[in-house]
């Protein structure tokens, strides 16, 4: 059986892009069995009564999968539940009477929109330079021709299970993106589809990923923030990738004919 | 009937059909493709499919989206899988096959040419995204796995782990990332397109909000393709993504695009229950739990004890009693509906008392712990997070909770709507799977609308507008469509009363459940017609929506969508009233057989209703339009699954 959790919540309240932001403070009632997101629903309600405006967050499918939501829960990004984005965390994880501090991912890469929402676009541009495989539609042979040796499918599903949500760059010391590419990027080399383009893909995602994030020191908080478990091992495939690309690239440019 | 509804199907046999259509359509030349403006609102499966594609042939492709990025599209949240009729298992499976399933699974309301083609386009789709690197399961050998699912008696299923749904949209959503960078399609997200704008009968453009600023816009193209999905979120709580909506699609069908069949909506067997009020949406459990775990409820009523407590001779495995040769695995509709009624009677478990159980306790003690958690781990996590209950100890608790819409606009054979230059693509279009749909046949559908289909037929419409320019969005047709969304908004923001949107989408949401939800009858039709527009005249007569136009402001954006889903509701409603018949999804209680199963009219009953805008009184003014079923290579039965 359920039951009611009195909770007080610090949320982080920031008009616009521009504007200096504080936090509120703010008391709710709550079953335990909700989501937070319902708990941050029931804090909007009463917001709503009281005549003022409600808490911004993006979230939509609330499954665990859209990577639409996140929010740092005292301190810790998508909250204390390992494994668990924002909207699959459930309020049995708190307890009676506390105190909970709710806050935007904080991230130069993530300039803040409002409130809890924060920009994004960044990830889809390291995508567009070079996160996928080109395959006009149409033109690709019968699935069974290119058999992927089970041990590279399962590998390359463990990469591709990232949801793009930021917790990484969130938990991160130094606002660093490189799960991110990492995963993005290791999804696609290690499979014999991914050949082809991995050299060019490596350079470009990773200088992409540079133009808008900070550098990796190895802190692995990313990988403990994951919602999606996935490995700080990726970050080192894809770092001997890159540096290989380096080398093939430079090649590959020599070998062209100038002029 | 001022509609003429001619659904292009071409003639010739069946298997030739599209081959020969695709020979007769009309090219537009490489060269000349970039003169062309096509807008895709939507960026699932079927829109990321369709710009991707549209920008690799070389149009000039403007792509619109509310979320902020492309993969956050509802479509990354499907789980089971998708089918394809490439019998790689060799057991028995055919594109004739996969075509028979489907119409007979869609109870025989849908059109034998469309759902021909998509069968046979099945097997391309799996060709396409396992060289754009979608990780599919594999066998040890490399080869690709497949299961079988939903009842179906062959293994066409290609699946990702759970999480089918994410790998095709992101395979997708990459090939769309790659012409974004390109240059051939524009990227417009955060951006809800708000209306179509029609000059001389055909589509010319929309008209969006930016969701940042506020600010509305318009766009124009020499088509328009709607990519936006379906609306079972007119039911509030639903297994939808929160922000699903109806908008584009309404909007469109009081711009003139006739809907079809709205009252055809599945209800998914195998949700979480809620658990209380404060409850924002449904989890759906995937449907390949019933491969191994045992539906049963207590004989008795009102069971308090624990499942474990309950003895085997006090358990009523009620879907295998009533259903020997199908047992677990009966298709969805029969499954939620037989849920219904056993809690109905006061049979239901949990502390509500609003579910049924779902066993693995054999399945665990036959194939043992490893296998049921490398099958099933996800989803037993899943569900043991959000209930608190871990199902590898107690048997699950599930409900039905509505998943998909199966009505939608109106299309013919091209994909397109009754407004010439405005297609419609995926989950928003009524086309392949009549009164109801058979599980991993969505994301099919959506990737071949999006990839094969759509594409194709577009350049037969836009080959007739060479040498003409995009209609200019200084035009009256743009101005007038901007000036009556801003009246729209306007009006919403000024009603300031007391309620909130949310009060109001429960509210309508708990209607449309009651009385046209997993069973429908005429009296409480007729209840939701009185019901439904006098909430939606209380809803602009007293919604508060805080906060101010030109900005952020979610409570607006819910406004919008909620007050189309009110009218939306009125129609499907309207339609289900109609349809005196029981066929798939639908279910008339005055229309069953003795032993309670659904019974068609197909005498009656056998075409596509396809309703046309009438005005503001939408029972009385919507106007009914018929489109004959025929058949030439299915012959109609009563499903029957004994
Ligand atoms: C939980 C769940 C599990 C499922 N599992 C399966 C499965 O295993 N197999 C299967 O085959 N099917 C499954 N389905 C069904 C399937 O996922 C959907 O039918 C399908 O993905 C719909 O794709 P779509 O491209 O038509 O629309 P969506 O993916 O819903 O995309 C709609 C797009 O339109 C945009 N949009 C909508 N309105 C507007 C507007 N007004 N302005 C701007 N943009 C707009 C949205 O931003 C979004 O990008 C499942 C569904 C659910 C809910
Ligand atoms: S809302 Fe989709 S991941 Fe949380």
């Amino acid at each position: 059986m359920s039951k009611v959790l009195e909770l007080t919540l610090e949320v982080w309240r920031q008009d616009g892009p521009g504007t200096k932001g504080a936090f509120e403070t703010y008391t709710v009632e709550i079953p335990d069995d909700a989501s937070f997101l319902e708990m941050l629903d029931k804090v909007n309600e009463n917001l709503f009564q009281a005549g003022q405006e409600p808490i911004t967050f993006d979230h939509d499918c609330r499954e665990g999968i859209c990577g639409s939501c996140g929010v740092m829960i005292d301190g810790q990004a998508h909250g204390p539940q390992k494994g668990t984005a924002t909207c699959q965390l459930h309020m049995r994880q708190f307890s009676d009477g506390q105190t909970i501090r709710v806050e935007p991912w904080r991230a130069a890469g993530f300039p803040i929109i409002k409130d809890l929402m924060v920009n994004r676009a960044a990830f889809d541009r390291i995508v567009e330079s070079g996160g996928y495989i080109t395959v006009t539609t149409g033109a690709a042979p019968d699935a069974n021709e290119i058999p992927v040796p089970k041990d590279a499918a399962d590998s390359a599903m463990d990469a591709a299970a990232c949801i793009g949500c930021g917790a990484c760059v969130a938990a991160c010391p130094n606002s660093a993106a490189n799960l991110f590419t990492a995963a993005k990027m290791q999804h696609l080399n290690q499979l014999p589809q991914g050949q082809a383009e991995r050299w060019r893909r490596s350079e470009s995602m990773v200088e992409t990923m540079e133009e808008f994030f900070g550098s990796c020191t190895n802190h692995g908080e990313c990988q403990e923030a994951c919602p999606k478990e996935i490995t700080i091992d990726f970050i080192a495939m894809m770092n001997r990738d890159y540096l290989r690309s380096k080398l093939v690239n430079r090649r590959r440019l020599g070998e062209r004919k100038i002029g | 009937m001022t509609l003429t509804l001619d659904s292009h199907i071409p003639d010739g046999p069946l298997e030739d059909k599209w081959d020969n259509y695709k020979f007769d359509l009309k090219l537009v030349a490489p060269n000349n493709r970039r003169k062309f403006e096509v807008i895709v609102v939507g960026t699932g499966l079927a829109g990321a499919a369709a710009a991707a594609t549209l920008g690799e042939m070389g149009y000039n492709v403007k792509v619109f989206t509310y979320h902020d990025s492309p993969r956050r599209a509802h479509s990354i949240a499907a789980q089971g899988g998708i089918n394809s009729a490439k019998n790689y298992r060799n057991d028995g499976d055919s594109v004739f096959r996969l075509f028979y399933d489907t119409i007979k699974g869609g109870d025989y309301r849908s059109r034998e040419a469309n759902v021909y083609r998509l069968a046979q386009v099945s097997l391309n789709i799996i060709d396409q995204c396992a060289a754009q690197g979608v990780p599919f399961a594999r066998e040890y050998g490399g080869l690709l796995d497949n299961r079988s699912f939903g009842g179906a008696q062959v293994a066409r299923t290609f699946y990702a782990r759970g999480q089918t749904g994410q790998q095709l949209l992101l395979g997708a959503y990459q090939a769309l990332a790659r012409q974004i960078h390109l240059g051939t399609v524009t990227l417009h997200n955060r951006t809800e397109m708000l209306d179509v704008v029609v000059k001389d009968g055909r589509a010319v453009g929309i008209t969006t909000r930016d969701l940042l600023t506020g600010e509305l816009e318009a766009h124009s193209g020499h088509a328009v393709m709607l990519c936006t999905g379906g609306y079972g979120n007119v039911y509030y709580l639903s297994t939808n993504a929160m922000a699903c909506n109806a908008t584009a699609i309404w909007r469109a069908h009081r711009k003139g695009a006739a809907f079809a069949n709205p009252c055809y909506t599945q209800i998914h067997p195998t949700c979480i229950p809620p658990a209380d009020e404060t409850q924002s949406k449904l989890t759906l459990m995937s449907e390949s739990l019933r491969n191994d775990g045992r539906i049963w409820v207590p004989t008795g009523h009102e069971d308090e004890r624990r499942a474990v407590d309950i003895p085997e001779d006090e358990r009523d495995y009620y879907l295998e009693r009533k259903y020997p040769s199908f047992g677990n695995l009966v298709p969805r509709d029969v499954a939620s509906r037989n849920a219904k009624t056993v809690v109905d009677e006061g049979r239901g478990v949990g502390p509500l008392h609003n579910g049924v159980f779902l066993d693995f306790a054999d399945a665990i003690q036959r194939h043992g712990r490893d296998t049921i958690e490398e099958r099933y781990g996800n989803l037993f996590d899943m569900y043991e997070r959000i209930t608190g209950e871990n199902p590898y100890q107690t048997p699950m608790r599930i409900y039905p909770a509505t998943h998909y819409t199966m009505g939608g606009l109106w299309v013919d054979y091209n994909l397109q709507t009754s407004i010439p230059g405005l297609f419609a693509l995926g989950e928003c279009n009524f086309s392949d799977h009549g009164a109801n749909r058979l599980g991993a046949s969505a994301l099919m559908q959506g990737l071949s609308d999006g990839y094969f289909v759509g594409p194709s037929t577009v350049a037969g419409y836009l080959a007739n507008w060479l040498g003409t320019d995009a209609v200019p969005t200084d035009d009256k047709a743009f101005t007038e469509s901007l000036d009556q969304t801003g009246g729209r908004v306007d009006q919403l923001m000024s009603v300031n009363g007391t309620s909130s949107v949310d009060h109001y989408h429960r509210e309508l949401g708990k209607i449309v459940w009651d009385y046209c939800g997993m069973s429908r009858n005429a009296a409480g039709l007729q209840k939701a017609l009185t019901e439904i527009p006098a909430l939606r005249e209380q809803f602009w007569a007293d919604v508060r929506v805080p906060g101010r136009a030109d900005g952020v402001n979610q409570s607006l954006e819910n406004a919008l969508r909620v007050a189309d889903f009110m009218e939306l509701a009125e129609l499907k409603v309207r339609d289900a009233l109609h349809r005196e018949e029981s066929c798939g999804g639908h279910f008339r209680e005055e229309s069953q057989t003795e032993e309670g199963e659904a019974k068609r009219d197909d005498e009656n009953f056998s075409y596509v209703a396809a309703w046309e805008w009438g005005g503001e009184d939408i029972q009385r003014d919507a106007v009914l339009n018929k489109e004959p079923l025929e058949f030439e290579r299915v012959e109609l039965t009563q499903r029957s699954y004994k």
